[in-house]
C-alpha cells in the first residue's frame, strides 16, 4: 500500500517534470509555426499590406476570390502537381533501383553511399547554378557533347525554351534528390530478414520471383515512407524553380507565386490566402495518402 | 541459385560497370563545377574538360568582402540552430521518452504535424512575428525561423532513441531522488554520442542550405546567409554572367559538405532513416 502511494506521488512528480521539460519546446514551436500559421489564416481574411501589416479591416472571402480568378494561381497550381507526380514517380523508380544495385556484396559499397549522398547535402541553389551553367545554350558542356556527338547542329536553350524547362527542372530534381530514396529504400532493404531468401533459393525460385514475391511487398511500407516525405518536399518547392527559371510562368510553382504576391507585391491578404490554400492542399494531399496506405501506425510507432 | 565462374564474374563486372554510371551521373557535375572554376576570364567559355588550375575567380570572390561576411553569417546560423535545436530537444525527449504522462501521444502527434508544415504557408505570419520580436534583418530572425523545420525532427529522433534504452538505467537514479537535470546530464547525455551527431549534422545541413526564409526576412547584403548570396550574383547582361565567380563560390560553400557527407556519413544516414523509417 505505501508503496503504491509512493509510486503515484512520484508518477504526479514525474508528469509535472515531463511538463517542464516539454514547455520550452512547446513555446518556441508555439511561436514559430502554430501562431504564425493561425496569423497566416487570419490575414487571408484582410485586406493587410506587408508594409503596415497592423492596419487592416476584415474583408470576408475576396481575397480568396481574387486568387481563384487568378489564371496565373492555377496554372502554378498545375505546375506543382505536374511536377510532384512526375519528379517523385522517377525518384521513386530509379531511387528502388540504384539501392538494389549498392544492397549488392560487393567491396566499394560504403564509397558509393557516401558518393550519392553529396547531392543531397548540398544547397539546392547551388545545384541549380551548377546545372545552369552546365546546360547553358552557348558555353554549356551539355550542348557542346551533343554538338560532338552530332545530334544537334546548335546549342539548345534548355531553361529558355517554354517546352523544356520543366522536363528540365524535373532532371535536376531527380539528380538532387534520388539520393534520399535510394538512402531510405535501402534502410528498408537491410532490415529484410535473410532467411527467407536463403529459403526462396533453395526452393530454386527465381531471382526475378524473388523480387516480385518477397523484395517488393516486405519493401512497400518503407518505400510508402520515403514517398510520403518527397512528396511533401515537392509540393512545396521553391529554389530549383526560382533559381533555374525565375520568372518563367510555365515552372511558377505555388509557393512562388505566394511568395510573390506577398513580398513583391506587398498583398499581404492575397499572398495570405495562397498561402492557405497550399496549407490545405497539403493537409489533405497528406491525410489521403496515410489513410490509403495506412501508414498512421508506421508513422506514429504505436 | 548456383552460377558458373563465370557467371559470377560477368556479374561482377556488371555490378561495377553500373557503380561507375552511378558514380559518373552524380559526381561529373561537382567535377564540372570545381573545374570551371579553376578557369581564368574567357578559358571558361572555351570546353576543355581538363582546368587550367587559376585561382583568379577565388581570388575574385574572397576579396569580395560581401561573400566572406554571408561565409561567416551561414556559419552562425547553422551553429547557432545547431546547438539551440539540441539544447531544446534533449529536454523535450527526455520527458517524450522517459515519462509516461497524460498528453504525451498528442504532443508526439503534434511534433509530427509540425514537422509537415509547408514554409510557405507561415511566410506571412511568421514576417510579422519577426517583426514584432524586432529580428527583422538579422541572423535572429533566421535562426529563430530554422526551429521548424530542426526542432521537431530532433525531438522526434531523439525521443526514439531515448525509448531504445532500457527502463533500469534511470531508476536507482530516481529513486535516489536525483534531479531530473542530473539524470540527463549524467546519465543520458553520454550516452547519445551518436544520436547527437546525426540530429546535429542534419540539422547544420539544413540551416546552411535553407533559401526560403533567407531571402525573404534578410533585407541587406552583409547580413545573407550563402545561398542566397549564390542565388543573386549576377552580371550586367545575360552575356556577361559571372559564371567564374559563381562556381567559384558554389565550390567554397559545397566543400565543407562534401567532407562532412563523406566522413559522418553513417551518422547522416542513420539520422535521416531514424526520422524517416521508425519515426
Amino acid at each position: 500500500m505505501a508503496t503504491g502511494a509512493i509510486r503515484i506521488g512520484l508518477n504526479a512528480k514525474r508528469a509535472r517534470t515531463a511538463w517542464l521539460f516539454l514547455a520550452p519546446s512547446l513555446l518556441v514551436l508555439f511561436a514559430v509555426a502554430l501562431w504564425p500559421l493561425g496569423r497566416t489564416f487570419l490575414f487571408s481574411f484582410t485586406d493587410a499590406f506587408l508594409t503596415e501589416p497592423d492596419i487592416y479591416a476584415y474583408i470576408g472571402l475576396e481575397n480568396y476570390f481574387t486568387l481563384f480568378e487568378d489564371a496565373l494561381w492555377w496554372q502554378s497550381v498545375r505546375n506543382t502537381l505536374y511536377f510532384t507526380v512526375v519528379s517523385v514517380s522517377i525518384e521513386t523508380a530509379l531511387g528502388l533501383a540504384i539501392a538494389l544495385l549498392l544492397n549488392a556484396h560487393m567491396s566499394g559499397r560504403g564509397f558509393m553511399r557516401a558518393v550519392i549522398l553529396i547531392p543531397w547535402s548540398i544547397p539546392v541553389v547551388v545545384s541549380a547554378r551548377m546545372w545552369q551553367w552546365m546546360l547553358h545554350d552557348q558555353f554549356g558542356i551539355l550542348n557542346h557533347v551533343l554538338k560532338l556527338m552530332g545530334v544537334i547542329d546548335h546549342g539548345i536553350a534548355w531553361t529558355a525554351n517554354p517546352d523544356l524547362v520543366m522536363p528540365v527542372i524535373i532532371a535536376v530534381d531527380v539528380w538532387i534528390t534520388t539520393p534520399f530514396m535510394v538512402l531510405l529504400i535501402l534502410a528498408g532493404l537491410q532490415m529484410l530478414p535473410k532467411s527467407i531468401y536463403e529459403a526462396a533459393s533453395i526452393d530454386g525460385v527465381s531471382e526475378w520471383r524473388q523480387f516480385t514475391a518477397l523484395t517488393l511487398p516486405l519493401l512497400a511500407p518503407s518505400i510508402a515512407v520515403a514517398v510520403l516525405f518527397r512528396l511533401l518536399d515537392a509540393l512545396r518547392m521553391f529554389d530549383l524553380s526560382f533559381v533555374l527559371s525565375s520568372n518563367s510562368d510555365d515552372t511558377k510553382t505555388v509557393s512562388i507565386y505566394a511568395r510573390e504576391v506577398l513580398v513583391n507585391f506587398q498583398d499581404m491578404g492575397v499572398g495570405s490566402a495562397a498561402s492557405a490554400a497550399i496549407f490545405l492542399m497539403i493537409a489533405v494531399v497528406t491525410a489521403i495518402y496515410v489513410t490509403v496506405f495506412r501508414l498512421n501506425r508506421k508513422l506514429l510507432g504505436v | 541459385m548456383v552460377r558458373s565462374a563465370t557467371g559470377r564474374r560477368l556479374h561482377r563486372i556488371a555490378i561495377y560497370g553500373l557503380f561507375a554510371v552511378v558514380a559518373l551521373y552524380t559526381l561529373f557535375p561537382f567535377y564540372w563545377m570545381i573545374a570551371s572554376s579553376l578557369k581564368s576570364g574567357q578559358a571558361i567559355f572555351d570546353v576543355t574538360f581538363l582546368p587550367d588550375l587559376k585561382f583568379n575567380n577565388y581570388e575574385a570572390i574572397l576579396s569580395d568582402g560581401v561573400f566572406l561576411r554571408s561565409l561567416l553569417n551561414s556559419l552562425i546560423v547553422a551553429a547557432s540552430v545547431v546547438a539551440l535545436s539540441l539544447g531544446l530537444a534533449i529536454a523535450a525527449a527526455y520527458a517524450l521518452g522517459r515519462i509516461d504522462f497524460r498528453g504525451r501521444s498528442p504532443i508526439m502527434f503534434l511534433f509530427l504535424a509540425v514537422s509537415m508544415f509547408p514554409q510557405i504557408a507561415l511566410l506571412s505570419g511568421l514576417f510579422e512575428m519577426i517583426r514584432w520580436l524586432g529580428l527583422y534583418n538579422t541572423l535572429g530572425s533566421l535562426i529563430f525561423a530554422y526551429m521548424i523545420f530542426t526542432l521537431p525532427f530532433n525531438i522526434w529522433v531523439l525521443t526514439t532513441f531515448m525509448r531504445s534504452l532500457p527502463r533500469q538505467i534511470e531508476e536507482a537514479a530516481i529513486m535516489d531522488g536525483c534531479s531530473p537535470l542530473r539524470i540527463v546530464r549524467c546519465i543520458f547525455l553520454p550516452m547519445m554520442g551518436p544520436a547527437l551527431i546525426s540530429t546535429g549534422l542534419l540539422a547544420f545541413i539544413a540551416s546552411w542550405n535553407e533559401f526560403l526564409f533567407a531571402l525573404t526576412f534578410i533585407l541587406t547584403d552583409e547580413n545573407r546567409t550563402v545561398p542566397v548570396a549564390i542565388a543573386l550574383i549576377s552580371g550586367s547582361s545575360r552575356y556577361e554572367f559571372p559564371y567564374g565567380a559563381i562556381m567559384a563560390a558554389s565550390t567554397i560553400v559545397t566543400v565543407p559538405l562534401i567532407v562532412m557527407a563523406l566522413l559522418f556519413q553513417k551518422y547522416i544516414v542513420s539520422g535521416l532513416t531514424a526520422g524517416a523509417v521508425k519515426g
